[in-house]
């Protein structure tokens, strides 16, 4: 591979322990196996310079430490996916002691697919033959001495989710390191009608092949027509060589799906020795809840009764204890450090009281309602239900042509953006994944739903969870349509391929569900503690500055400056300037308001709203906060998932434009409505 | 590409509980390289688990349940399997 390529894997470890990377295909249990051995030893980051997810960690067995690496999961390792590239490239430049290679025992004939590629590499495997009970559930049974011979390589049956097998798994792989186990893997070959060709590549390329890449293997990728590898050998290859090489690859186009084919028939080999199937037409678990679950009419209808339950626990246990942190917690601790910072400098008490703890604190209470709403999603994903829920969005989702993975990430959205834009990573194709990004942003978060749930009963009253409901949709209907209108002009109306996996539903583990929704509030928690806390001051030191009243600082002057914007969506420049610190977190537009209507309570902030503000103003400004520019932690993160300043900018102004038409539209028809 | 005899059609005309054995894909490389890794191969069996007529569907190949949008199925090309 080219000199970038090589940076794609550092060093990994310390060189001193022995290192363990984890290969498998989605859905196999290689999360939970990970979970398992490492706990709470774990680090999450990305692999360099790119945005796929890099878990690493590391456990003591016997006296002895480990260090594991969680390859992303794969179906294969051809280039389609930068996840493929990434396991490959780890196994061959890193080389790790041991690969464990988890399959699934009720999907057996899938699941080696990943492992016939694996026997071609240098490495030392060992097979973790997992979901030995969901293969029991299915009438499956599966002999792992038989498929141990057959192999060529240790079988370990292990159920993860039960912790079963565990040590047994470890100590082959500890017999495997001492060199007490032989490895003598059957290679799968490549169907006979393109032998000869596989050949004569090889032939050609063998003295040109870059370290560390085995000429074998490189030639069976250059017949696969392996994007990576092609682009590689042209580069390293003297021009008479490759053309010679492109002529073979020319004439035998169709050769990578012999080489699958050969795979398969490896893999069918080993299959029929080793399970045992249940006779035909026996209807499974998940076939009888997926007529349901899958189905386009009920299966819309489950999906709706799942969101509603999840908005409902939200909201009735998460919202509670929002306001009981945000009343006692927040409060308690801000009066109490006013006590302690009484014969300080005013600044220095305003600037930890009102900026620090009022800022980063009520940010911070929402934590409660995220870690509802996560445990409720990472459950959702973990028992399998997730591709349900994406399949039978594909329909809705293709009108913006997106399909039904999209969904997923969208979804996360109604609990925090930042997860949700993280969560395009399972996208597959970078055009849809882009248009993603940049329409998430539309789904209302718990925050914007915060600010909306205090300032709906302060104007509207009864109506008010009407207008909320409203307000939702009327998101949801700008998101479809800008959607679709994006699709149109910046991706020419193309669609992207949806193949996904139904995986088998199965009991959910709650240690992946617990590691999941911790790992998410710590992120939560982080950001709150560097990004939000570093606004949070920057907004308080503009609103204390120059003179210390609100009324004449920078804030307030950076308000009555965009006030004539303002003004044509029935904003005064109070409103405005609320509005504005809805960037740096989206709930500050009820504590800007609180400080601008001169330190009122929330009851006392409701009055006096009402009291000063017509319907239409009112209305137009819970429309603008609802699609106005995402919040700064967002904005952060579009940065970062797209690598691009301009999709970033393109974003912010889009939003910008909209929520300000909006706001115009809104107002001016509520006057012309005469509300 | 999609031919209308009888012995070859596209995967999106199979009707549920029928099989088919996968001929050949019109999909792109990149496409055909994951249904290559998920199982569908030439002579692979595949059972349509669900066909609505419109919208994506599910077959069952290699064991393995997998939701297709119609206009990916629609470029497999399979051969129906006789009883």
């Amino acid at each position: 591979m080219s000199a970038k390529q090589a940076m794609v894997v550092p060093p990994a470890h310390q060189a001193d322990l022995v290192m363990i990377a984890l290969a498998g295909q989605p859905n196999m249990g290689k999360s939970t196996l990970f979970n398992l051995l490492t706990g709470l030893n774990q680090h999450v980051g990305n692999w360099p310079g790119k945005t796929v997810e890099r878990r690493q960690g590391h456990f003591t067995m016997d006296g002895q430490d480990y260090n594991l690496v969680d390859l992303p999961g794969t179906y294969s390792l051809t280039a389609n996916s930068p996840e493929e590239v990434i396991a490959r490239e780890f196994i061959l430049r890193e080389a790790p002691d041991v690969v464990v290679a988890v399959v699934s025992a009720a999907n057996l004939e899938r699941s080696l697919y990943l492992v016939s590629e694996l026997v071609g590499l240098p490495v030392r495997l060992v097979v973790a033959l997992n979901m030995i009970d969901v293969a029991a559930s299915e009438g499956v049974t599966v002999e792992p001495q038989v498929l141990e011979a057959a192999l060529g390589v240790p079988v370990v049956p292990i159920t993860a989710t039960k912790a079963q097998g565990i040590y047994e798994l470890l100590a082959v792989v500890r017999k495997t390191l001492d060199g007490q186990l032989q490895q003598v893997p059957r290679l799968p070959e490549i169907r006979a009608d393109h032998r000869e060709a596989l050949d004569q590549v090889l032939k050609l390329v063998r003295e040109f092949v870059p370290a560390p890449y085995p000429p074998e293997w490189i030639a069976l990728k250059l017949l696969e027509g392996d994007v990576e590898v092609t682009r590689t050998m042209q580069a390293a290859l003297p021009a008479v060589t490759w053309q010679a090489v492109n002529a073979i690859l020319v004439q035998h186009d169709d050769a990578m799906l012999a080489v699958a084919s050969g795979r398969y028939e490896w893999i069918g080999r080993m299959v029929r020795a080793a399970v045992a199937r249940p006779r035909l037409g026996q209807i499974g678990l998940t076939e009888r809840l997926d007529r349901v679950a899958a189905h386009p009419v009920w299966g819309l209808l489950v999906l709706a009764g799942i969101l509603g339950l999840v908005f409902w626990l939200t909201f009735t246990v998460g919202a509670p204890l929002q306001a009981w942190l945000d009343a006692v917690i927040v409060s308690g601790l801000a009066g109490w450090v006013s006590t302690i910072l009484v014969n300080a400098p005013a600044w220095l008490s305003g600037l930890i009281v009102d900026g620090v703890i009022g800022g980063v604190g009520s940010v911070l209470t929402f934590l409660p309602i995220l870690v509802i709403f996560f445990a409720a999603f990472g459950l959702l994903e973990d028992v399998g239900y997730m591709a349900r829920a994406a399949y039978v969005m594909d329909n809705l989702m293709h009108l913006m042509g997106l399909h039904g993975k999209s969904f997923l990430p969208l979804f996360l959205g109604f609990g925090c953006n930042v997860p949700s834009i993280m969560g395009t990573r399972v996208i597959d194709s970078w055009p849809a994944r882009l248009l993603t990004i940049l329409i998430a942003p539309l789904v209302p978060c718990t925050a914007r739903m915060a600010v909306v749930a205090f300032l709906a009963p302060a104007f509207f009253g009864d109506k008010a969870l009407w207008l909320t409901w409203g307000l939702v949709l009327l998101s949801l209907a700008t998101l479809v349509a800008l959607g679709t209108v994006l699709n149109r002009v910046l991706f020419k109306g193309q669609r992207s391929a949806f193949i996904m996996e139904m995986p088998l539903y199965h009991i959910p583990n709650w240690r992946t569900v617990g590691l999941l929704v911790w790992q998410r509030a710590i992120s939560f928690i982080k950001k709150a503690g560097t990004t939000i806390l570093f606004i949070s001051v920057v907004i308080w030191v503009l609103s204390a500055l120059p003179g210390g009243e609100i009324e004449t600082s920078y804030l307030a002057q950076f308000g009555k400056f965009f006030e004539p914007i303002g003004r044509l969506m029935g904003f005064d420049w109070r409103l405005t300037v609320a509005l504005l610190t809805t960037f740096p977190a989206k709930e500050n537009a009820i504590a800007t308001l609180g400080v601008l209507y001169g330190g009122a309570t929330e009851s006392g902030l409701a009055a006096a709203l009402t009291a000063s503000f017509s319907t239409a103003t009112a209305l137009s400004f819970l429309v603008v906060t609802m699609l106005f520019v995402p919040c700064a932690a967002t904005v952060a993160v579009i940065k970062q998932e797209t690598g691009s300043w301009r999709w970033t900018l393109l974003n912010v102004g889009m939003f910008l434009a909209l929520s300000i038409g909006a706001g115009i539209l809104v107002y001016n028809g509520a006057l012309w409505l005469g509300i | 590409m999609p031919s209308k005899s009888i012995s070859s059609l596209s995967l999106a005309e199979i009707h549920v509980g029928e099989s088919a054995f996968v001929l050949s894909f019109s999909n792109g490389h990149g496409i055909a390289g994951r249904l290559t890794s998920l199982g569908f191969t030439p002579g692979a069996e595949v059972q349509m688990t669900q066909n609505f007529g419109s919208g994506p569907l599910i077959v069952t190949v290699r064991g393995t349940r997998v939701a297709l949008g119609r206009g990916e199925a629609a470029k497999i090309c399979v051969e129906r399997r006789l009883e």
